[in-house]
């Protein structure tokens, strides 16, 4: 795959060559980011909110260990039967062999972006497995054959013509339509097929509750609990740090999900989870894939506070200009780019440098990850582990014996502007990204320390040449 | 009182009439400045390049210049976050804590320290306020719109005592404009994308002056200013608070 072998800016750069669809995408997620700040500023509390679930998930990383026993021994005791998966390999294997053992060949899931972490999907269909996605961004996304963009809205980087064209291709819908209601009752008419259909249903986890081993899911579309309540086999994957310790948390957290999401009060339909219907099946897999890694690394834990809810997607400028493509992970933008190089340090060296450490996600996250700290600090681990490229750790190098000195720095800002006044085509040219769009600023005469020594101590304000033997008073 | 002037590389080599607004302005409120001329950079390409342990002598050589000073005062938040957030000194940690909480950015010095409460400054033009993002989200200088908390902005507080200056909204009050260090140039496309939608949202409003707290995010809007041609100009607040015309 040719997304594979290109770094964020280069796939960046492909996705700023249509720019009117950049303002488009740019101004979707932007309406989405207001309606956000409409919700949060709607609710006088939101500040403490955002801190409580920030300490309640503190407390949850703290204790994580107690808090998966006690929900396994509560899942357990209302009759589900629990699995534990260390790695994508393990999870998908375990999902399989449930599936293989009672004859099912069709799968429907609801979104779970653990899911697209561990490539269920592709793992399943290898083996003559039929997965379908049920909620309508991944479904399109799925018949596009394309990973989802963004962990809320799968498909927004897609506009409604480009869905009518798919539509058009795999389902057979007139060419040309992109009315989204009529393709929206289209969508359902094939999905409802499916739900009646499928035998087994898997579905993600918002939050697990440790105290009553039940779990919420929350939809929009009411496609988890279709798929649930018309299954035999319901299956639910989750990662191990989606824990809360009690019910009465989710007062808390599901007040903070939809609003930040995409600014609704609370989303449609946030459904519990607990003990299978007579004659159903229930399976929770909780898997590791890395968290418990991150949890071992002291800047980045909190990145595992995460509720995914998108927010710093949708404020984020960089993300809004690229696309969530561009971050060649599954789950993009901000909160992506810190816990990937969690998972492959080297394939997402790129990630934490895809930022210009604006600092908006950590203030919009409603669970107060440091984002943009954790991105800085992630920039320092990829270079001490020796991911950064040899012409940047020469050109650091060089820039830091320069400006260790005040000689060389006098010696080689001068020759910088004198070049920037007398041969400006030494700099303003195609191998300069600078210039590819913006002119170099001009280079003046004298720099202000040049000025100061001949200005200002003639004038007797400054009197002593050797400031450092000064004691100011 | 006696304050350290910290004027960055990249100001004192490109921008001196920015510096020598803030000195001017300093003076003219009383204030004793020095100027070390010994001073280069706060280390901060490095550090948000990866290279923070590379940033040892820059260190040093801050500490040199200023440790000393009552105030150390630049016309860069950016620089000034920097500092404040990792100048360290694995020999002297106590002169490091105590040089750290003495730097300021200009603005929050004259607001803060200060508490200037009026200006002789005259700057009749339509001015849109850049907010830059370290400023902003990093020093407090100013409210940001992700936050349910009451506005308020030191910049704002300023600007408003300069007679004739008329502050134009924008539709973005606090989007970053894509400079980011070497961003700038490592992710040039997006870089690029983000400094031309904060510029039109400016000239959109009617902005004929784009002014901030950090020149490098001017000198990254003014760079497409300048491309394309355009009559709005980027200037730092300092030659605003000290203009006299």
């Amino acid at each position: 795959m040719e997304r594979g072998t290109k770094d964020h800016a280069a796939l960046a750069e492909a996705f700023n060559q249509d720019e009117e669809h950049v303002n488009w995408h740019d101004g979707a997620l932007w309406w989405i980011r207001q309606k956000r700040d409409m919700a949060a500023k709607n609710i006088p509390e939101w500040e403490q909110l955002r801190e409580a679930a920030s300490r309640i998930k503190s407390n949850v990383l703290s204790n994580l260990h107690d808090y998966l026993l006690q929900f396994e021994d509560n899942l357990t005791k209302n009759g589900v039967t629990v699995h534990w998966a260390a790695d994508a390999e393990e999870h998908n294997r375990i999902v399989y062999s449930i599936l293989k053992a009672r004859e099912i060949t069709q799968m429907i899931k609801s979104k779970s972006m653990l899911t697209e972490e561990c490539h269920l999907n592709e793992y399943l269909i290898e083996r003559g497995i039929d997965v379908i996605n049920s909620d309508l961004g991944e479904y399109i996304q799925q018949l596009d054959n394309e990973p989802p963009s963004h962990i809320v809205l799968p498909c927004i980087h897609k506009r409604k013509e480009e869905i009518g064209e798919i539509f058009h291709e795999h389902l057979g819908t007139e060419k040309g339509v992109s009315d989204p209601t009529t393709l929206t009752r289209f969508a359902r008419w094939h999905l409802r097929d499916a739900f009646i259909s499928r035998r087994a249903a898997l579905t993600g986890v918002n939050f697990a509750v440790a105290e009553t081993g039940e779990y919420v899911v929350c939809t929009n579309e009411g496609n988890a609990d279709m798929g649930a309540h018309l299954s035999d086999i319901q299956i639910a994957s989750m990662g191990i740090e989606k824990i809360i310790p009690k019910k009465q948390h989710l007062g808390i957290f599901l007040r903070l999900l939809a609003r930040s999401a995409t600014g609704q009060p609370i989303t449609i339909y946030s459904s519990h989870f607990k003990k299978p219907r007579a004659g159903q099946e229930m399976h929770l897999i909780l898997v590791d894939l890395g968290r418990s890694r991150q949890l071992g690394r002291p800047d980045f834990r909190d990145s595992l506070k995460c509720i995914k809810c998108g927010a710093c997607m949708n404020t984020c400028p960089v993300y809004r200009k690229s696309g969530g493509l561009s971050y060649h992970n599954t789950i993009s933008g901000p909160i992506g780019a810190i816990l990937a190089p969690n998972l492959d340090m080297k394939k997402h060296a790129d990630l934490p440098f895809a930022s210009t450490l604006c600092g908006s996600c950590s203030n919009v996250c409603p669970v107060k990850i440091n984002i943009h700290d954790q991105l800085y600090q992630w920039r320092q681990v990829i270079v001490q582990e020796g991911y950064a490229a040899n012409t940047k750790v020469l050109g650091m190098k060089a820039m830091a014996w320069t400006l260790s000195s005040p000689g060389s720095y006098s010696t080689i800002g001068r020759a910088g502007r004198w070049v920037l006044n007398n041969i400006p085509f030494a700099i303003n040219n195609k191998f300069n990204p600078w210039y590819k769009q913006r002119e170099m600023p001009d280079g003046p005469k004298e720099s202000f320390g040049e000025w100061y020594a001949k200005n200002q101590r003639e004038n007797g304000a400054e009197k002593s040449e050797l400031p450092l033997t000064r004691k100011p008073a | 009182m006696t304050v350290g002037l910290f004027i960055p590389c990249y100001v004192n080599q490109f921008y001196p009439q920015a510096a020598i607004a803030t000195l001017q302005l300093l003076q003219k409120l009383g204030v004793d400045v020095v100027y070390p001329p010994r001073q280069t950079c706060c280390g901060q390409p490095m550090a948000n390049s990866g290279f923070e342990h590379l940033t040892q002598d820059c260190n040093r050589l801050f500490l040199e210049n200023f440790s000393e000073f009552d105030y150390i005062v630049a016309p860069s938040a950016s620089c000034v976050l920097h500092v404040k957030q990792h100048l360290h000194s694995p020999d002297n940690p106590a002169l490091a804590d105590r040089t750290r909480s003495n730097v300021y950015e200009l603005v929050e010095f004259l607001t803060d320290v200060l508490k200037v409460d009026q200006l002789t400054a005259r700057f009749p033009h339509k001015v849109g306020i850049h907010q830059s993002c370290h400023g902003l989200r990093g020093l407090y200088l100013a409210q940001m719109s992700e936050l349910n908390a009451a506005p308020f902005s030191k910049p704002v507080q300023l600007l408003n005592m300069v007679d004739g200056l008329e502050l134009v909204d924008l539709d973005r009050p606090d989007e970053c404009c894509g400079f980011g260090g070497t961003f700038c140039v490592a992710e040039e496309a997006v870089s690029v994308k983000m400094g031309k939608d904060r510029v039109t949202d400016h000239m959109k409003n009617g902005a004929e002056y784009i002014t901030s707290v950090d020149l490098s995010c001017l000198m990254h809007l003014e760079g497409i200013l300048h491309r394309n041609r355009s009559a709005v100009k980027a200037v730092h607040i300092a030659e605003i608070l000290n203009a006299t015309l």
